[in-house]
């Protein structure tokens, strides 16, 4: 085992390496580059020698091979330079978003994963039951419904709501704040995207669940369970749960690694400064170095969840032995 | 000796889309405490439903127990509430099931699989359990019992899987085991290993046995008594003996063709059944083996034969029981 999470570490760096190399070559494509785009952005006539002195400022003249010995050895420095946009260090511009793109991420997850697995296991149990209808109707309105839709309708609620019970009408705040700094304003924010993202999610989870679950309650083991006398809450929990997580498992998973970085339009929504809204922004400026750096760190969580989801399993089915 | 368990005119059916399944069609038999009893019959005749209808296990929807009676003790089954059914499972009456690969859970321990049948029903922690649960291995022949406890099933080979479940099924001292072909999925070698481990330790603990199989030639080694099922009815019971030396219904003379025997001289060619056992949403007021039947008359197309003694406390569900005894007519 202890081989096994070693080697796979190892081969986190050839995967990173193609990503990295991919979209270096993949940027350079687009038409145009950030200083046309500064300078026509302003209007005017545009300098051929005011251009070139930009390009040259922010290292775009150099040849395609340079550029990308020096993007390489960002990695080895664990320095991956300035934005070529605000000229602001990378480091600090993502960690500005990676932390609340995170948390979002977080609660949505832990969310989803509370309502989906006793919601999921109800519906499959109660099957054909109305409160089976109930959480399939639920499940399907949360697949149907885009999170980005349902969060205008949080905000329109909570605005009409404050205003008719309070008096007057309340918005989440806009502005980040830690929440080890202030957690209540922090949560009041935060829980809010959260929320719109994680239903969607957990609609999947649940659906998931049940019929994952569905199937394992058709297993010959679970007939020997019953033979056995045990009671139902243990023929559900210990033998049928386990062994229908392993889907559920994975969505989460890859639900949660797309949180992280695809979340465009609720952050939009949301007015959230998170690391969706800065992909945007740093695509349409051609801010290839904090394009790039975005694109290695969403691909280094997918990466890293992957291996977490490969590690759950082992540890839920006892047949996946890894060497 | 008292009847531990008598099952009278049992109906099981399914409901499907197809039509009614009738899958168990009024099926009545008893055992006696410690006995063994045999039910044989083809592949989809109603055996294994007819044993899960015993413990209530049929799953509904969309299968049901539409009629009957299953006395075990003088208690009717189908009459206890959820909770007192529950308490006769896997603790008075156990169950083996055939599939050894898929019957025991993957992912739980196999003393865990053990142990929770023991907390149960037993009100035992769980050290008591574990000690028993190495006991246990040690009676169905699992040496290194301590190690093997903590191992998951599929560090076990079929037949150590088999053996592992008749622990299981031992582990609450039942009075009656059921055993659904508990060995068709084994290397034939196997096989006997599992039977004379099971017919053995089920004589030594006084434990009566249910032991269903469509091998004929297993029943009549390791049963007391024997029913022949056929189209979810008994078509045929008596002793083993009697069964197998003496058959005296059609079907029955054609499992025994089919089956290789000991007391007859080598060479001697087997012959199967000809044809198909009958759809069980089609069955008509006629004998179900009618098809396939070399004695077949008019009145088998008329009218269900009843199940009558022939004698000796052997009965058969034949028109032409008593003309059985001449030497069959050459097929065709
Ligand atoms: N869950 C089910 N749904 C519908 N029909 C079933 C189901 N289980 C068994 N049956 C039908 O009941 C009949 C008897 O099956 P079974 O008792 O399993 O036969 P066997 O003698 O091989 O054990 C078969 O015709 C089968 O198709
Ligand atoms: S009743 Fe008729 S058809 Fe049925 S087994 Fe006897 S002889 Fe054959
Ligand atoms: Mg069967």
């Amino acid at each position: 085992m202890y081989q096994y999470i070693v080697k796979r570490v190892l081969l986190m760096v050839p995967t990173l390496l193609g990503a990295a190399v991919f979209v270096f070559f993949l940027l350079r494509f687009i038409p145009g580059d950030i200083c046309e785009l500064r300078m026509v952005g302003e209007g005017g006539y545009v300098d051929e020698s005011a251009l070139a002195t930009c390009r040259a400022g922010i290292g775009i003249d150099k040849s395609i091979f340079l550029q990308f010995v020096d993007f390489m050895w960002g990695f080895v420095i664990f320095d991956l330079g300035t934005s070529m946009w605000t000229g602001q260090p990378i480091g600090y511009e993502i960690g500005l978003r990676f932390e609340l793109s995170l948390q979002v991420a977080i609660m949505a997850t832990v969310a989803s994963v509370l309502i989906a697995i006793p919601l999921g296991t109800l519906s499959a149990v109660k099957q054909d039951t109305w409160i089976d209808y109930v959480v399939r109707g639920f499940s399907i309105a949360g697949i149907a419904m885009p999170s980005f839709w349902l969060g205008i309708l949080i905000i329109l609620f909570l605005l009409i709501g404050t205003q008719a019970f309070l008096g007057e009408a309340w918005m989440p705040p806009i502005v980040y704040v830690p929440i080890w700094e202030d957690p209540g304003y922090n949560l009041s924010m935060l829980i809010w995207p959260a929320l719109a993202t994680g239903y969607r999610y957990s609609a999947v989870a649940t659906r998931m669940t049940r019929s994952a679950l569905l199937e394992v309650l058709r297993e010959d083991y679970v007939r020997t369970a019953r033979a056995k006398g045990l009671l139902e809450k243990i023929i559900i929990n210990r033998h049928a749960l386990k062994n229908s997580l392993l889907p559920v498992v994975t969505v989460v998973g890859i639900e949660f690694a797309f949180l992280m970085g695809g979340l465009v339009v609720t952050e939009q929504v949301f007015n959230l400064n998170g690391l969706g809204k800065l992909f945007v922004e740093s695509v349409l400026n051609t801010d290839y170095t904090l394009t790039q750096a975005l694109v290695m760190v969403v691909v280094a969580v997918f990466v890293l969840v992957n291996f977490l989801v490969d590690l759950l399993y082992a540890w839920l089915d006892p047949r996946i032995r890894y060497s | 000796m008292a009847k531990l368990l008598e099952l009278e005119d049992l109906r099981t059916q399914f409901f499907t889309t197809a039509g009614t399944v009738k899958a168990v069609d009024g099926v009545s038999y008893d055992i006696e405490a410690g006995e063994t009893v045999g039910i044989v019959g083809e592949s989809g005749c109603g055996k294994s439903v007819s044993a899960l209808s015993i413990l209530r296990l049929v799953p509904d929807p969309p299968g049901k127990i539409v009629g009957g009676k299953i006395l075990f003790m003088g208690r009717n089954l189908l009459e206890l509430s959820d909770v007192e059914i529950r308490k006769v499972r896997g603790h008075e009456i156990a169950m083996v099931f055939q599939e050894p690969m898929t019957s025991l859970n993957p992912v739980l321990t196999i003393g865990r699989q053990i142990t929770e049948t023991l907390e149960q029903h037993m009100g035992i922690d769980r050290q008591e359990a574990d000690a028993r649960a190495v006991e246990l291995l040690g009676m169905v022949g699992i040496s290194d019992a301590e190690r093997r406890l903590k191992q998951y099933p599929h560090h076990f080979s079929g037949g150590m899987r088999q053996r592992v479940m008749i622990a299981m099924a031992l582990s609450c001292e039942p009075k009656l085991i059921i055993a659904d072909e508990p060995t068709t999925a084994l290397d034939v070698t196997i096989q006997a290993q599992i039977l004379e481990l099971m017919k053995d330790l089920t004589r030594r603990l006084g434990v009566a046995l249910i032991i269903i199989t469509h091998n004929l030639g297993v029943v009549a080694r390791y049963a007391d008594k024997v029913n022949v099922m056929y189209a979810g009815k008994i078509v045929e019971k008596g002793s083993a003996r009697q069964i197998y030396h003496n058959p005296s219904h059609p079907y029955t003379i054609g499992l025994l063709a089919s089956v290789p025997r000991l007391d007859h001289k080598r060479g001697t060619k087997l012959v199967p059944i000809e044809g198909q056992p009958p759809d069980l949403t089609l069955l008509d007021q006629g004998c179900a083996f009618r098809p396939r039947c070399r004695f077949a008359e008019d009145i088998c197309t008329r009218e269900i034969p009843p199940l009558e003694e022939v004698g000796g406390g052997q009965y058969s569900a034949c028109w032409q029981k008593d003309k059985l005894s001449q030497p069959a007519p050459a097929a065709s």
